[in-house]
């Protein structure tokens, strides 16, 4: 609750920093960039509202125990591999992603393949790609940079491996 | 006019295919808007909401088959409630990302985030990623406020990666709380190359795909 409302209180802060430099450029500028934002955040609307409410209906048929499953301690790079497509697979918010993670944890999953997983999962999650990135930014741009994003979940969980346990 | 300033950057140097928006179809028609913000165009409702629209529609059925309507209210309603606590924010993050559009100056944005920018470049948009306050509803209008104004893939790449990655957001509201600090920093520490590495290697498939015909 308290990080909700730090996070709250950065975001609008800045809002409010910004608002205030655009003003000294002039009413009219400000005002247009003021409408400006408040267009895309009417266009985005339905978009956020199909993604979040209907994310927790494509979470709740998808059992947790198909991606904690293979993603052991002995499953080394295999697991790593599982990892990262189980990551790019898994829909839902931060909760869904990060509570698989902690899961999979609990029931032995190795260091490695949870951190290959979370850091999949951060950078390519389908859902969060087509219903967060694409609606705000050029396709061209989200596709390009999910394929590049491709081979960091192996390097991080080759780094994991390399310095050991926390 | 600032669309003007954006396509002649680069010590006037003339881009055939300009890196930003390169695939943001330009709408005639939407060039009025344009004279005031050089803004993304905004897009029509596409394949990609129709196949998660389908994939949510499926997913109700099967919930309902299984749970019964309580168990689809039930999710109804906390997704909603869900939906309700964002939207303030969705709102934040499209006026941060329209204000950033309007107050970073493009020449200097396009220098020290653009092609050209190098290991610096990769350097200030990753620090920028990690600092950047909210969540996805502020990262991506952000970033592609950056795009627009001159930043590369490659630097925005680092950007997003970066607040995916290393940002202290949803670290400290999910990440911390469900999987535990030491696994959090852990992670945290391995992923702090990453964005760096994400944006060089952005960069550098960027310019052979769609720019060889260029000198660099």
């Amino acid at each position: 609750m308290s990080a909700a409302l730090f996070i709250d209180i950065t975001l609008w802060g800045s809002v409010a920093v910004l608002a205030f430099l655009v003003w000294k450029r002039g009413r009219v500028v400000a005002l247009a960039s003021a409408r400006e934002g408040a267009m895309d955040f009417i266009n985005i609307v339905p978009r956020i509202a199909l993604g979040v409410i209907g994310s927790g209906f494509i979470a709740a048929i998808i059992p947790p125990e198909i991606i904690t499953g293979w993603l052991g301690p002995d499953s080394g790079w295999l697991g790593v591999l599982t990892a990262t497509i189980a990551g790019g697979l898994t829909p839902g918010g931060p909760v869904v992603g990060f509570s698989i993670g902690a899961v999979a944890l609990k029931v032995g999953g190795g260091t490695p393949q949870v951190i290959a997983y979370v850091v999949a999962w951060a950078l390519f999650a389908f859902q969060r790609l087509i219903l967060w990135e694409i609606p705000f930014m050029p396709a061209k741009f989200v596709w390009f940079r999910a394929a590049v994003s491709l081979p960091f979940p192996f390097l991080a969980a080759a780094l994991s491996m390399a310095i050991g346990k926390p | 006019m600032p669309r003007c300033a954006a396509g002649t950057k680069q010590d006037g140097t003339f881009h055939p295919d300009p890196i930003h928006l390169a695939d943001s179809p330009k709408d005639p028609a939407d060039d009025s808007t344009d004279a005031e913000a050089p803004r993304k165009q905004r897009k029509p409702i596409g394949w990609s909401m129709i196949f998660i629209a389908v994939l949510v529609a499926v997913s109700v059925i099967l919930v309902w088959r299984r749970d019964g309507m309580h168990g689809v209210t039930e999710i109804l309603f906390g997704d909603l409630a869900l939906f309700g606590g964002i939207l303030p924010r969705v709102l934040a993050g499209c006026l941060l990302g329209a204000f950033i559009t309007e107050i970073l100056p493009h020449e200097k944005v396009s220098r020290s985030l653009g092609p050209k920018s190098g290991l610096k470049g990769l350097l200030i948009a990753t620090a920028f990623g990690a600092i950047l306050p909210g969540g996805p509803f502020t990262a991506y209008p952000v970033a592609a406020a950056l795009l627009t104004v001159g930043a590369d893939f490659g630097a925005t790449i680092a950007m997003v990666v970066s607040w995916t990655l290393i940002g202290y957001g949803r670290a400290v509201a999910w990440e911390l709380p469900i999987l535990g600090t030491d696994f959090t920093l852990w992670r945290i520490a391995i992923s702090v190359p990453i964005p760096i590495l994400a944006g060089a290697l952005g960069r550098m498939v960027y310019v052979r795909l769609y720019r060889r015909g260029e000198t660099e």
